[in-house]
């Protein structure tokens, strides 16, 4: 088979890793996807810098530093078909539950009440955290929405292969939120 | 006069950790930072919620690890309740508890640090991943997916769900484990079993590979800290802590995991989101120790079981007094795969574990509970305090990754005064330094993201702040 290989990229916003390893619950699937797919960019794989010209890009995690904005418009201008990839860039989901608090509470409880030394939030080399965690399609266009918490390796299986076939995938079938 | 170099793992791209150093003005190393630069707020995202949903919640915290989540969250709930869970919940939480072991421990071998293991540290970093790795070794490739699926499954079986499974709740578990489960999980473990065998002797063969990681890799005297049982033995669920120094001296022992407040404070530094535990009578940060498979087996007496235990006398072997390079967590993860699956054999074959007296039910009798476990990475701890309608008002989570920052920091120095040199960046030294930390193998995510491999952008500046050379790997 002289096919070209889709190009696959896997991203983590804020998220848990758990999409992400659903993603490796395909278990030898995996070594089957490896044929007809090339993961170009991932925190599995060796990275490089994000690539042009990505077909298909799983985002998992909400967007919630200045840096995570910064990156996922940047992957939205270099990728073709953009999937939120677990309730987290659905919908928020965990990560958005600090919405309901100041920035500035949520750092005193971890560095200054919850600390027996020097009680000082961290300011240093350090990205800021944005006021109010965003799901993705608030910040960049979504394609495909593959809900979940996370989705199970078999709809992620189903998404990437109906991908393969040219389609869009109707997730409603194999997934839903919170499943 | 002082000259920086910043290596940014994933800053831009992937961006949860990056590493700093600080060359002095002859061009040698005199100081390194690893940042955490993502901080999620579980602390007090809780805040007002009902503490009998803080196990499904916690999990959320790692996908890696969220048993660990689950078990440590379950126990300080368990408390909330003020009840002793029923014998058989405690067998089947242990049991989730060694599954997860066997899962966890597999994706950090395999999937992450065996590519380095076998291909080298110095291959073509587009190998250097599970995949190259399939390519090079089918078998060793098949072994770690073969292995983490069957701890996946076992967690899955039990549970329902592999990932984030709501089956721990406060007082026990809610569903009991069937005959025909248990049968599916009992005719698994052969396999796993041979796959850990073989992974081991292919390991012991080729430390010789590695002599120069084993001793530079965060190679330094140290306290380690972790659970054991009454008698000193391996313990992952309940068990008390000891904590010994780089001698193997027992410093302390059999101290209540619910004390934790006396003898382990949490200090903050300007330069990252994760905090610094340190041991509280030594201060801080003279107080730093290790926690995880290496400090597991370096406090131990033995193990229970037979294999594990033959294989932990010839690790033991490797040094008059502890253990000392974090090389050796991964021989050291390896021993403790072989012990959870002849653990969980011996668990399953206890015909108690088919009980249906899984679950104490209870309302709110406490308001303040402690629960501490033995994650993969490490002791884990979750504390909460609730108000009288079982709402959420306080929580300190101290998760494994956290308590290995000042060790990491340090073994970052070690490899860095060892492989950097004057004004020159190269990649060998670059892979290290990622290496070192997977050694370790932070779960970022439980504060941070780092797996696997991690694009690196290094610069380094002048003391004017012009750029003085920059290397990347693309
Ligand atoms: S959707 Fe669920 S599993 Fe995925 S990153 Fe978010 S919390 Fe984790």
């Amino acid at each position: 088979m002289n096919e070209k290989k889709i190009k696959l990229a896997t991203v983590w916003l804020d998220g848990c890793s758990g999409c992400h390893m659903s993603f490796l619950d395909m278990d030898e699937r995996l070594l089957e996807l490896a044929e007809k797919v090339e993961v170009v960019y991932s925190p599995l794989v060796d990275a490089k810098e994000f690539p042009e010209e990505v077909d298909v890009t799983l985002v998992e995690g909400a967007v919630s530093t200045e840096e995570d904005l910064h990156k996922i418009r940047l992957i939205r201008q270099r990728t073709k078909i953009l999937v939120a990839f677990g309730d987290c860039a659905v919908t928020g989901n965990v990560p958005a539950m600090r919405n309901r608090f100041h920035i500035k509470e949520v750092m005193e409880r971890v560095y200054e009440q919850n600390a027996t030394q020097n009680h000082k939030p961290p300011v240093d080399g350090i990205p800021t955290l944005l006021p109010r965690v965003r799901p993705v399609h608030e910040v960049v266009k979504v394609d495909v929405y593959l809900p979940g918490c996370p989705p199970r390796a078999d709809a992620i299986y189903f998404v990437l292969t109906e991908l393969l076939e040219g389609r869009i995938p109707d997730t409603t079938a194999v997934t839903r939120f919170g499943a | 006069m002082t000259q920086r170099i910043t290596i940014e793992p994933v800053t831009r791209i992937e961006g949860h950790a990056k590493i700093t150093i600080q060359l002095d003005d002859d061009g040698n190393v005199a100081d390194a930072w690893f940042h955490v630069t993502q901080l999620r707020g579980f602390e007090k995202l809780c805040e007002g919620r009902p503490f009998s949903e803080m196990p499904s919640l916690m999990a959320r915290i790692c996908g890696i690890c969220p048993v660990s989540h689950l078990l440590a969250s379950g126990k300080a709930c368990d408390q909330l309740l003020a009840v002793r869970i029923p014998e058989t919940a405690i067998k089947l939480r242990r049991l989730f508890n060694l599954a997860q072991f066997v899962q966890s421990h597999a994706l950090s071998f395999f999937h992450l640090s065996a590519p380095d293991l076998l291909l080298g540290m110095d291959s073509d970093p587009k190998k250097r991943n599970i995949f190259g790795l399939a390519e090079e070794n089918p078998q060793m490739a098949k072994d770690g997916i073969q292995l983490r699926k069957i701890g996946q499954t076992i967690i899955e079986l039990l549970a329902g769900k592999r990932i984030h499974p709501a089956w721990v709740v406060p007082g026990g578990v809610s569903d009991p484990l069937t005959v025909e489960k248990r049968d599916k999980i009992l005719s698994m473990l052969p396999e796993a079993k041979e796959i850990a065998l073989r992974t081991l002797q292919w390991f012991k063969r080729s430390l010789e590979n590695f002599r120069d990681e084993i001793r530079t890799f965060a190679n330094f005297p140290s306290l380690f800290l972790g659970l054991v049982t009454p008698e000193g033995e391996w313990e992952c669920y309940h068990g008390r802590v000891r904590v010994v120094d780089e001698n193997r001296h027992i410093v302390a022992d059999q101290l209540d995991p619910v004390e934790y407040q006396d003898y382990i404070g949490e200090a903050t530094e300007p330069w990252t989101y994760l905090k610094f535990p340190y041991y509280k009578p030594m201060g801080y940060p003279d107080g730093v120790y290790r926690v995880g498979p290496l400090a597991r087996l370096n406090i131990i007496d033995g193990f229970d079981t037979p294999l594990a235990k033959q294989e932990w006398v010839e690790f033991r072997e490797l040094e008059r007094g502890a253990i000392l390079s974090s090389f050796y967590y991964h021989y050291a993860r390896l021993i403790e795969i072989l012990h959870a699956i002849e653990k969980m054999e011996e668990l399953l074959n206890d015909p108690a574990i088919l009980s249906k007296q899984i679950r104490a039910i209870a309302g709110l009798n406490n308001l303040e509970g402690i629960g501490v476990a033995e994650a993969p990475r490490g002791i884990l701890i979750h504390h909460y305090k609730v108000n009288e309608d079982g709402l959420m008002e306080w929580a300190n989570l101290i998760i494994a990754t956290g308590h290995n920052n000042l060790a990491m920091s340090k073994g970052i120095l070690q490899v860095a005064k060892h492989f950097v040199n004057g004004k020159q960046l190269n990649e060998g030294m670059l892979n290290r330094v990622e290496a070192v930390i997977r050694a370790f193998d932070p779960c970022l995510s439980c504060s941070t993201h780092a797996v696997g491999h991690m694009p690196i952008h290094i610069q380094l500046i002048g003391a004017d702040g012009t750029l003085l050379d920059e290397l990347r790997r693309d």
